[in-house]
């Protein structure tokens, strides 16, 4: 069997998240790293998922680079997003529930 | 291909009317003027500041000589600062039909709209009579922007227009990527591709002029959209956007309005020189486009995850969508459809064939799905830049 999942996406093997190709249902079990590994939330198609457990002010690596760091502490099969992690040189503004324009 | 040649050598893959308007107050009237001719290839420009700018002064001259452009109309209102009679003779000075309304000089709204559609029409017949030549890959300029970018648009758009780009450049076609504010992150790689290292030095330092603007204006080239597709940072999409860039070496460093002398892949500084001034260096997507046809690009690639609708005046955009979600959504908007790469359907190279394959389409005379739409958005606004070195550039 091979160690990935063919919807999740291992962009360089010094990354520590990988990217979700397909729409997963929160609940799935996804081959990782040859472990079955159960998602903890829905995750749409490129969006993050991590890796291995994250302590906060961890950096987090796609691409082989640099991303930016968690802000808390991450589980491996969770997603990796604003919640959980920051930019390391620009803050990042969301909508806030569709409204307005918040930094995160 | 099949073009249009100009005085100046190059040649267009279109042979539009731009109708200019020089100042917001001539706005309206040239748009009338515009508006019978809409599906003729009469496309609507113009620059809405009163006070007089040197970047917008330049972008509408290599506007109004660009090879997708065989005559051009100014619209002014009369008391703006926007030097017309400068600009018409540097059109003129380009065998181009070049003709000035001046709205208070011709007696209003209804005369000039009057004056200016009889001009388009005159000017249109003769621009529907000119012979076409042939036109070959290595006579295109090329320019790539990324916008409504998402979690899918660094795994399959960008990387498979890179792959694009590593043909094109390949043939000696030029080649232009930018937003350097959206490279925030990836100097160092960049530098490393170089064509020499007065360049890498130069590059390196530009990206640092776009990390410290955005820093002064507390906000990174990132919008609501893209973390709603899965993007965090800025960092994350700079990496996803690198991608469009290819393999290809980097032989020049341009800004908004210079030509690449040759072949080959260039680098677009965006971000304004000098104390921030005059605001975000883009405040959407169609200012980039812009620039990159004021440099010369007869087409533009645009990468789009979230689904980006639009087009351009002047030059066609052909639009590659990133994520199959957005495609099946979006699908009458998008050229290409890249996220198949993402169920295994296709390979970037086959995606980047694709590509290049929609590039000769359109060349051949094909409208894109934005051309068909009727999309022609537009936008200038006010900056300043110092002229470029000779480092900058490869011999030509």
């Amino acid at each position: 069997m091979k160690p990935f999942d063919p919807r999740l996406l291992l962009l360089s093997e010094h990354d520590n998240v990988v990217v979700a190709c397909a729409n997963l249902r929160g609940g799935e079990i996804v081959r990782m790293d040859g472990e079955n590994v159960k998602l903890g939330a829905e995750v749409s198609v490129g969006f993050k998922i991590a890796r291995r457990d994250f302590d906060a002010g961890e950096k987090v690596t796609k691409y082989g680079a640099p991303i930016g760091s968690t802000t808390t502490a991450i589980r491996r099969g969770e997603i990796v997003h604003l919640h959980n992690m920051k930019s390391d040189y620009l803050p990042t503004y969301v909508h806030d529930g569709g409204v307005g324009f918040t930094k995160r | 291909m099949r073009g249009w040649l100009r005085s100046d050598g190059r040649k267009g893959i279109r042979n539009v009317v731009a109708v200019a308007y020089l100042v917001e107050c001539a706005h309206h009237v040239a748009r009338e003027i515009v508006s019978p001719f809409r599906d003729r290839d009469v496309h609507l420009i113009g620059f809405p500041g009163c006070y007089a700018n040197q970047y917008a002064y330049d972008m509408m001259r290599r506007l109004g000589a660009h090879p997708n452009v065989g005559a051009v109309l100014l619209v002014s209102l009369g008391c703006e600062g926007f030097d017309r009679r400068g600009l018409r003779e540097a059109i003129a000075a380009t065998g181009r039909p070049v003709h000035t309304v001046v709205i208070q000089a011709a007696g209003g709204t209804r005369s000039t709209i009057a004056a200016g559609r009889a001009w388009v029409e005159r000017v249109r017949a003769e621009l529907d009579a000119q012979p076409t030549v042939p036109v070959a890959l290595d006579e295109l300029t090329v320019g790539t922007i990324c916008g409504g970018s998402d979690g899918t648009s660094g795994l399959t758009a960008n990387p498979a227009i890179g792959r694009a780009f590593d043909r094109l450049v390949a043939v000696n076609a030029a080649c232009i990527f930018e937003e350097t504010g959206e490279l925030i992150g990836c100097e160092g790689h960049m530098a490393s591709r170089a064509a020499t290292p007065q360049l890498a030095e130069l590059i390196t330092a530009c990206v640092e002029k776009a990390a410290r603007y955005y820093a002064v204006l507390g906000h990174g080239s990132f919008a609501p959209g893209n973390a709603e597709g899965g993007l965090t940072t800025q960092e994350e999409k700079s990496m996803g956007a690198y991608a469009k860039s290819g393999a290809s070496q980097i032989v020049g460093l341009i800004k908004p309005g210079d030509i690449p002398p040759r072949g080959g892949l260039y680098l677009l500084d965006v971000v304004p020189d000098g104390e921030v001034r005059f605001g975000f260096p883009n405040i959407a997507d169609n200012a980039e486009i812009v620039e990159l046809i004021a440099c010369g690009s007869q087409i533009v690639l645009f990468s789009t995850g979230r689904g980006s609708v639009v087009g351009s005046a002047i030059a066609p955009v052909i639009k590659v969508c990133a994520n199959p979600d957005t495609y099946r959504r979006l699908s009458e908007d998008m050229d290409v459809d890249a996220g198949r790469i993402l169920a295994g359907e296709a390979t970037l190279d086959e995606v980047g064939d694709e590509i290049v394959t929609l590039i000769e389409a359109a060349g051949r005379g094909q409208k894109t799905k934005s051309e068909e739409l009727g999309h022609q958005e537009f936008i200038l606004t006010y900056k300043t830049f110092e002229p470029i070195g000779p480092a900058c550039l490869p011999a030509a």
